[in-house]
């Protein structure tokens, strides 16, 4: 170890600074470019300091979207990538934890072959087999549905891989002493497995919801209808919409309000996440 | 309260795998068998077969008059206590003893009132309220007892419960646990490695190697006429000694042996019952050069060898002797102590 010393706390506070201020000015800049009136950013130099137009904004926004250019108000959007991420991340981890209970608890036959085709389907994300996919949400009519959003997103490999894990080294006593005391498989993984499980289901949560909250490229594909416009593609309409200049202090207010809900999603699970690791043990 | 019969029990598994053999044992109602065994010999096996974690491929179990090869654990009226407790994390002591009770629909004063008869009879009544990992290793065996206790069940299940704890722990809940049984007077199978456990804890002990009984009894009856070689070097610490009958023959006087049959080409002396007293009437004595004097407080271990023998030969005393590692000891052994067995067989000769 490096020992304690006055210059070598220095670097590494510089070194540590840098890094944070690299990955904040941006979020800064997004930030007060929301609060300056229209054409402000356009001139080519940035403020650095906060304009007077925020209130105005954010109502704009808010309340009108830039309806001439077809995007919507952002509230109908931002409840849209919600309803989105919300159906994603529950769907995952319902049908990760379950499958993974089947391979772990189970003895069926080619359980392994299942558990290496659940496992190759990594290799196939959206983009891969996203020709495919549109044909077959297309012709089951699910188009500009919630339905449509979501589904096609919800297998997950990972999931189940990292519930798997964790179910093995589950003892496997503790699902003895289950039987013996009279809970069947489905009574023993929802009184016993899945408390806990309790923090890789929050930890997996948070990631499969800013999954799902970042998902661009399937919205902008299936969605033509702006009833179901998510709000990621949403910004991107908000840029390219219209023969007009993009409108900056728009388009940040509307990255700002976007970015929000991830953020309180992680404030929230956090702390379910720290409540879980320091209550429960193996 | 219920008797448990074993009639051919046997397991194999996928692969053709023999775990298990033709165990027959009759466990009266309230009786305490103990299972011992080394390592692999089946003994845990053979408990969960009985528990319902195993099948049963060959024979047929019962207990009480239901037989209940097929049965799932919970329909056998039956608890079990596991080696390493398998109390259920993230439930306080008073739901992990209350679990098994709840899934049987019992109502819930009901319940309220067995967790908390359960408790104070083992003492963890202030626990109650506590999840397990804010237990010790002795009270955590104690919520293990306590779930097993609730359900007041036909019979006890016993995993090695203590092979967890340290050793002074291990010798009280010992006494604790056979007290208990004792006043309840519920059947109970109980399954360990260590000889000493088995001895004190059991009504009727039954030896285990490689699936098969070696013998079934109760522990004297084990520990005075070991029925094979294996019994004789399993039960009994140190373990028996053996010493080819020839080389007894060779040091006495023809007569001295006519006793033993003429079968019994192979001879057992528990070194408790070497001495260092001079040979008298009906004795046979033995000399031998120390090669390891240890000392254990009240006893002493002494390790020999004999002129022409491989093995080391061990002797017990009750005191430590004041001699000197290297010189040639005599020790007598009386003659109706020498317990004969056939090499080929491994079997006890009369």
């Amino acid at each position: 170890m490096v020992e304690n010393n006055r210059w070598g706390n220095l670097f590494a506070h510089l070194v540590l600074i840098l890094g944070v201020a690299i990955v904040i000015f941006p979020v800064y800049v997004a930030i007060i470019a929301s609060t300056h009136p229209p054409g402000t950013f356009i001139r080519g130099v940035m403020p650095l300091l906060p304009g007077p137009n925020a209130l105005e904004n954010y109502k704009t926004v808010i309340t009108q979207g830039r309806s001439q250019a077809g995007t919507p108000p952002i509230g109908g959007m931002l409840w849209n990538s919600f309803v989105m991420a919300m159906a994603i991340t529950i769907g995952k981890l319902s049908i990760s934890l379950l499958s993974a209970f089947a391979i772990v608890y189970f003895r069926f036959p080619f359980r392994i072959f299942f558990f290496w085709v659940i496992f190759l389907t990594l290799m196939l994300p959206v983009e891969v087999r996203i020709v495919p996919t549109f044909q077959v949400v297309a012709d089951l009519g699910m188009l500009n549905s919630f339905a449509g959003l979501s589904i096609p997103l919800i297998a997950s490999a990972t999931a189940t891989f990292l519930f798997r894990q964790f179910f093995m080294t589950v003892p496997e006593e503790l699902m003895e002493a289950a039987r013996v005391d009279g809970a069947g498989p489905m009574k023993f993984f929802k009184d016993i497995l899945m408390p806990l499980s309790i923090t890789n289901i929050a930890a997996l949560f948070v990631i499969m919801f800013i999954y799902g909250w970042n998902q661009y490229l399937w919205p902008l594909l299936i969605t033509t209808d702006p009833e179901y416009y998510t709000i990621v593609m949403g910004i991107q309409r908000m840029v390219t919409g219209g023969d007009s200049e993009p409108l900056w202090h728009l388009v940040m207010a509307t990255v700002v309000l976007a970015a929000l809900p991830p953020i309180l999603v992680i404030l929230f699970m956090q702390r379910l996440f720290v409540k879980g690791l320091t209550e429960t043990e193996k | 309260m219920a008797s448990i019969t074993m009639d051919n029990l046997g397991k194999v598994y996928t692969g053709n795998v023999r775990a298990v053999s033709d165990v027959n044992i009759d466990i009266a109602d309230g009786e305490m068998i103990v299972l011992v065994g080394p390592s692999g010999c089946g003994k845990s096996t053979l408990l969960r077969m009985v528990a319902g974690l195993e099948t049963i491929t060959e024979g047929t179990l019962k207990i009480g008059d239901r037989v209940v090869n097929q049965l799932e654990p919970a329909d056998r009226d039956i608890a079990m206590v596991f080696q390493n407790y398998a109390l259920y994390p993230h439930m306080t002591v008073f739901n992990n003893l209350a679990y098994g009770l709840k899934n049987r629909g019992f109502k819930k004063d009901e319940i309220d009132r067995r967790v908390r008869e359960a408790a104070t009879m083992l003492e963890i009544g202030k626990f109650l309220d506590r999840k397990p990992r804010q237990l010790s290793g002795g009270q955590r065996q104690r919520v293990a007892m306590g779930r097993a206790l609730v359900r007041e069940p036909a019979a006890f299940l016993f995993d090695e419960p203590l092979s967890n704890l340290d050793a002074k722990l291990r010798v009280q809940m010992r006494v604790e646990i056979r007290q208990l049984q004792k006043r309840l007077g519920t059947t109970s199978l109980y399954v360990t490695h260590d000889q000493l456990e088995a001895l004190t804890m059991a009504d009727r002990l039954v030896v285990l190697n490689g699936g098969r009984i070696e013998q079934i009894g109760t522990p004297m009856e084990v520990y005075l006429r070991p029925a094979t070689t294996f019994v004789a070097g399993f039960i009994g610490s140190p373990a028996m000694n053996m010493l080819p009958t020839a080389y007894l023959r060779g040091l006495v006087a023809a007569d001295a042996l006519a006793h033993m049959p003429v079968a019994a080409d192979l001879v057992g002396l528990r070194p408790e019952d070497l001495s260092l007293a001079p040979a008298g009437e009906g004795e046979i004595a033995l000399t031998g050069q120390l090669m390891l004097l240890e000392p254990a407080g009240a006893e002493s271990h002494l390790h020999l060898t004999f002129e022409g023998i491989k093995d080391t030969i061990v002797a017990r005393l009750p005191h430590v002797p004041d001699v000197q590692e290297g010189s040639h000891l005599t020790f007598s052994i009386r003659r109706d102590k020498l317990h004969p067995f056939d090499q080929a067989t491994g079997k006890r000769v009369a």
